[in-house]
């Protein structure tokens, strides 16, 4: 089996790396890369939990093969945070208690993220269906979904002029 | 596991070539093909990456007001384009139930009928709103109807090493409109336990002037149901003829008992989405035509 | 939108207990960087892969491994024969643990369900351990599957274990069968109570097996070192079971076995039980190198122990008052392929929020060919309880009586006798349900179309064994160990007690989940068991520490240790020259060195005087009549949980269970086909709730002190998933107008129901 060597962005730093052809994405964010921050819950994207953004977009990462990585630009969990600073969002689910195991959480956040970059002010419908693909399981979504509406409030007041 | 290469083309022609080896397959948004490879059931040994080939990739107006839309355009792209959201609903609320948002920025509608699952949520759409393909093989090219690709479960009509380019919509009628609607137990996430998908067009007096209904899921391919649109056409959509939609409906239904549903509900359901996808069109219709 | 969940914890006088600080291991969850079970990785490691078997119920004629142990690449292979025979492990473990453990993780002679391990390798690869699987041949002799309860009790049923014979059974006897064991439990005359009653109400109830649904897959790295050491790294709801599980089947003296439990991404019952961990020490014994397992969510699905599936028949009687004057109670559980035996407390669950003078119940489980069942956040509770529950509701439907002021009328009280035959201690069953009755919810207008169901149900919580270490460094910040993994938050919970009792800002505290050989043994985190009982280890080693420090400033302030007393984190002096003065904890830590020595302190304890929780939950239903698809539109969770130390995490723990418990109720049931496959091993046919699928579920705290822990604790974690079975079918059968007693509530069911089917 021959091994491609794949250039990639990958939050914001340039990475490279070999993998086969049918190599996932998530695969070699977790095993090439070390980025161990995007989960494997199901490998079939029915979860969410591998949710990174692909060129700006959220994609499950585990239907995305690491040779399609090429040339892009990838944001995952790690990538959330700019230097010491936490994102409103994640500050916001530390603030609410919107996370219990936390395993569901870096994908739960990466979507939030997109919601947020497309939609600056969701309803309460809009960030439940647009979150439909982040299974969590111990938290019956009700401190999320505040947690995800408070910070899109924050992101709202930094934006607006003073 | 035996994956050898991975191409990713930057022409059709290129990606022809690439097709035309055995045991190569094309990546759309690889939302079936990668779970397919991740269990075994997919073991392509070479696979083509379209989404880097600009002309199957967008959407543009053809020279008759209909639409052209790429092959490896993602169902997120088609809910973006405002026009096509604004002719053709349905077909874009199909698209953008399958999966979840992450799934739908990478799955297409290409990939939706060539995976040729009887339940495909854009397929009762894209046969409802008369959608054609073009084909493109190492034959050469050639258009057909949507609704003649898939002819079995994972089964569809292409040649070897032919990939589907484009679809072609129709431009939409003055007074048209189409919806789809889906059963699903979920909100989200989930496989159409019955879909329908309904265009139809009125006259000026408000009577139908034509109609077509398409079925997901209650038979081995999605199915255009002649008598479904009959029963409307020269109605103003009246119980009778709502009624005789929705018996027809359930006449067509073939289905199997399965996870995801028994067969007798999944005829019942038939009858009833029909209904409800025919008012939700006639009443976008009322609206153009009034527009 | 409802308004925020919650309301001031009662916290009387407390500083920390009752507020809502960030856990400590926040942080590192929501930028990525926690380690869970899958993302460890240990220097050489092997990748290992479990073949697994295609059918339910078939002998294994034999395995052929030697092609893929002949693979490049391939380190190690073992199969069910290289696990310990069968004597030896019973000589390991009478009661039939280790047994079940090591024959469920990899077969021998026989297959007894989809998914059965029957081999295993490791590899440098795990595409290579992967295409060495595939090289496993295996020869079956395929068998007649069990697959329903009815399959297993049928007279000619085929035997899962042909020498088992039912237990529990008066008088014993020695036919083989699939039952595994038999409970009775009886109080007054049921018949002469049967006799009287104003109403009876009389029914069969069904529920499938069910997934606990964690999105972490079962994951572990072992290493087994040729001098009979081990080390283990997984996550799970406990180290030291872990330990004890896998040392008791493979025989390793348990210090010879350092476990070290990683950040586990949910478990709710599910990870109290090894799956992999036997399986990858003997890979490693083999290979010489570390060795990691994970599972795939197929394998999970069709491996790993779900909750017990149903069959219930039940008689209730009551008085026109709305009494429940006798129950007759009989369920049967599903086993699975091994033994997974909790009648006992369905039935203890049935009847536990409740005075009822007269009932006779039986409990039995069953083998049949699916993977053992184990336990699901208040396991076998919710089964019983769906009955009892739709029963009360008809009961008052019958009666004309308000379905609250019923459970109310039969509320048990502290004093009244419990299940078990002990007088209730203080149980705030009654107040829940009263806390219920006054919330804006109950007296809510319905919209057109809605209906309202109730249920109320208890959860029984447990005690236990649990150990703790607090230090106090020479700063005067606080460490403490303890051996409990943290499911969803306890960290910053033992770092609030803690904190109140040490009378020092949280912040001050921190707290570590240590190895099995870094702290005292410690019983699971389950059972709602640990902010109880590892709490007051906690609290007892702070106590300990405090002790220690009023006697350093007794020293230094030359008076006896009886007049220094210890005040909001500071020792006082209450006589002599330096009467009035303090010494800070930090003062008094910073000079421990030179006065005695580190101050540290453990503490262990058996924790006794655990008390249930009970709950009560109201559901809005809206059901599309045509479609039968049911669409929850308001919800709300009513609980007593004593105090709640962190409400935050408290009201998140009384949401997850109730989404928990609507999935059940709705959607979630393992499928197979007629062969005994799992049709449905993943999480787009195993549909547990998604985002768009719910409401806010409001969570209702009433908090009613536990008098036998320091803070009031009675344990909140499990209670919630017991009522929302019932509450929702309660709520859809109002909506309908029949009594729905088997679930799911899948669409094509309330449908079918509709249409009277």
């Amino acid at each position: 089996m021959s091994r491609l060597h794949v250039t990639t962005t990958v939050n914001g730093d340039s990475r490279e790396f070999l993998c086969a052809p049918d190599t996932t994405l998530l695969e070699a964010l977790r095993g090439q890369l070390g980025l161990t921050g995007s989960k494997e819950g199901c490998g079939s994207g029915d979860c969410g939990a591998c949710t990174v953004m692909l060129d700006g977009e959220m994609v499950c990462s585990c239907l995305v093969l690491a040779a399609e990585a090429e040339g892009r630009r990838i944001m995952t969990i790690e990538g959330m945070v700019e230097g010491q600073d936490l994102h409103p969002l994640q500050q916001q689910f530390l603030k609410h208690g919107a996370l219990q195991c936390g395993f569901c959480t870096p994908g739960v956040l990466v979507a939030a993220k997109a919601l947020l970059d497309h939609n600056p002010e969701p309803t309460e419908t809009e960030a439940r269906y647009w979150l439909a693909g982040n299974l969590c399981r111990c938290t019956g979504y009700d401190k999320i979904i505040r947690a995800v509406l408070a910070a899109a409030a924050d992101l709202r007041q930094e934006r607006s002029p003073a | 596991m035996t994956t050898a290469t991975f191409h990713s083309p930057a022409s059709l022609a290129d990606a022809v070539k690439l097709l035309a080896a055995a045991g190569a397959r094309p990546l759309g948004g690889g939302t079936d093909l990668i779970v397919q490879m991740g269990s075994g059931r997919a073991l392509p040994d070479s696979i083509v990456d379209l989404k880097r080939i600009p002309e199957l990739t967008g959407i543009r107006r053809t020279a008759d007001g209909g639409f052209a839309i790429g092959a490896a355009t993602p169902c997120t792209a088609l809910k973006a384009h405002t026009e096509l959201a604004a002719a053709w609903p349905g077909l874009v609320e199909g698209a953008n139930l399958i999966g979840s948002v992450q799934v739908r920025n990478r799955a297409t509608l290409a990939g939706n009928l060539c995976n040729a699952s009887p339940a495909a949520d854009s397929v009762p759409a894209l046969i409802a709103a008369g959608a054609r393909c073009r084909v493109v093989g190492p034959a050469g090219e050639r258009e057909v109807a949507a609704s003649e690709v898939p002819i079995a479960p994972g089964r569809t009509s292409l040649a070897p090493g032919e990939v589907v380019a484009e679809f072609l919509l129709p431009p939409q009628t003055r007074a048209g409109a189409d919806a789809y609607l889906r059963l699903t137990p979920r909100t989200e996430m989930d496989i159409a336990v019955v879909g329908a998908g309904v265009w139809l067009e009125l006259a000026v007096d408000g009577t139908c002037a034509a109609a077509r209904v398409a079925l997901g899921a209650v038979a081995p391919t999605a199915v255009l149901v002649e008598a479904a649109g009959a029963a409307l056409v020269g109605t103003k959509l009246d119980d009778t003829a709502l009624a005789a939609l929705s018996a027809a409906c359930r006449a067509a239904a073939r289905p199997i008992d399965d996870k995801r549903g028994t067969a007798a509900y999944r005829i019942a359901m038939a009858g009833v989405l029909a209904r409800r996808a025919a008012l939700k069109a006639a009443e976008r219709a009322a609206v153009r035509k009034e527009a | 939108m409802n308004a925020p969940s919650g309301k001031l914890a009662t916290g009387e006088g407390c500083r920390v207990v009752g507020t809502r600080p960030v856990r400590p291991d926040g942080v590192d969850k929501v930028t990525g960087k926690a380690i869970y079970g899958p993302d460890f990785v240990a220097p050489g490691m092997l990748h290992g892969a479990i073949l697994r078997s295609p059918h339910a119920h078939a002998r294994i004629r034999s395995i052929d491994t030697s092609a893929a142990a002949a693979l490049p690449g391939v380190k190690a292979v073992v199969t069910g024969a290289d696990m310990p025979d069968d004597a030896t492990l019973f000589a390991r473990d009478p009661l039939g643990e280790a047994f079940h453990i090591a024959r469920h993780s990899l077969a021998l002679d026989k297959v007894l369900f989809d998914g059965h391990g029957v081999a295993a390798v490791a590899a440098t690869d795990r595409r290579i351990a992967e295409a060495a699987l595939a090289l496993i041949r295996v020869d079956y002799e395929v068998l007649e599957p069990v697959l329903t309860i009815e399959d297993a009790l049928a007279p000619d049923a085929p035997l899962l274990h042909p020498g088992h014979v039912t237990r529990g059974i008066d008088p014993a006897t020695a036919r083989p069968s699939n039952v595994v064991g038999v409970v009775t439990r009886e109080r007054g005359d049921f018949y002469a109570a049967l006799a009287a009653a104003d109403a009876v109400f009389e029914a069969s109830f069904a529920t499938p097996p069910v997934h606990q649904g964690y999105i972490e897959p079962h994951a572990c790295v072992a290493l087994w070192n040729a001098d009979g050491q081990g080390q283990i790294w997984a996550s799970s709801q406990g180290q030291f079971m872990i330990r004890d599980q896998v040392g008791k089947v493979l025989g390793i003296p348990l210090a010879d076995l350092r476990v070290v439990p990683l950040e586990i991404g949910g478990g709710f019952g599910g990870k109290t039980r090894v799956f992999l961990e036997p399986v990858a020490m003997l890979l490693s014994r083999r290979a010489g190198l570390p060795v990691r397992l994970v599972m795939s969510r197929t394998e999970i699905f069709r491996a790993s122990g779900p909750a017990q599936g149903s069959a219930t028949r039940l008689r209730m009687g009551a008085t026109a008052d709305g009494t429940i004057t006798c129950l007759e109670l009989d369920i049967t559980l599903t086993s699975g392929a091994y033994v997974c035996e909790m009648s006992g407390i369905a039935l203890a669950a049935a009847v536990m929020p409740y005075a009822i003078a007269n009932y006779r119940m039986q409990g039995r489980s069953v083998f049949t060919n699916m993977t053992t069942c184990h336990s699901y956040r208040a396991p076998a509770a919710p089964q019983s309880v769906f009955a009892v529950e739709s029963a009360i509701d008809a009961l008052a439907q019958q009666l004309g009586l308000d379905p609250l002021d019923m459970r109310i009328r039969n509320a048990a009280q502290p004093g009244d006798l419990g299940f078990y035959g002990l007088p209730h201690g203080q149980v705030g069953f009654r107040e829940a349900m009263e806390a219920a009755k006054a919330h804006p919810h109950w007296s809510a207008p319905l919209r057109e179309g809605e209906a309202r169901g109730v249920a109320a149900g208890a959860w029984g919580n447990y005690g236990g064994a649990s150990s703790a270490e607090v230090s106090i460094a020479e700063d005067g910040s606080v460490l403490v160990t303890e051996g409990n993994p943290d499911i969803g938050g306890s960290r910053a919970a033992m770092a609030m007690m803690a904190a109140e009792t040490l009378g020092v800002p949280y912040e001050r505290v921190r707290v570590v989940v240590a190895d099995t050989s870094s702290i005292g043994y410690s019983y699971v985190t389950g059972g709602s068991r640990t902010t109880f009982a590892t709490g007051k280890a906690v609290i007892q080693a702070c106590e300990a520490t405090i002790e220690q420090m009023r006697h350093r400033a007794a020293l230094v302030w030359g008076v006896e240790v009886e007049e220094v007393d210890w005040r909001e984190g500071a020792a006082w002096c209450g006589s002599g020259d330096n009467a009035g003065q303090t010494l800070s904890i930090a003062q008094i830590a910073g000079r421990a060195n030179q006065s005695g020595g580190p101050i540290s302190a453990t503490a262990t304890v058996n924790a006794q005087g655990y008390l249930p929780a009970g709950a009560v939950h109201i559901c809005d239903v809206k059901v599309d009549s045509e479609t039968g698809v049911t669409t929850i539109t308001r919800y709300t969770a009513v609980q007593d949980v004593g105090t709640a130390i962190h409400p935050d995490y408290v009201e998140g723990q009384i949401q997850g269970g109730a989404v928990q418990g609507i999935g059940w109720a709705l959607n979630e049931e393992y499928v197979w086909n007629t062969g005994g496959q799992v049709d449905n091993p993943g999480f787009l046919d195993y549909r547990m709730p998604v985002a768009s699928d719910l409401p806010m579920i409001e969570a209702v705290l009433v908090e009613k002190p536990n008098p036998a822990h320091p803070y009031g604790v009675k344990g909140v974690g499990e209670a919630p998933i017991v009522p929302p079975l019932a509450a929702v079918a309660n709520a859809v059968s109002r909506a309908i107008g029949k009594r729905l007693s088997q679930l799911p509530l899948s669409p094509a069911r309330v449908h079918a129901a509709i249409a009277g089917e």
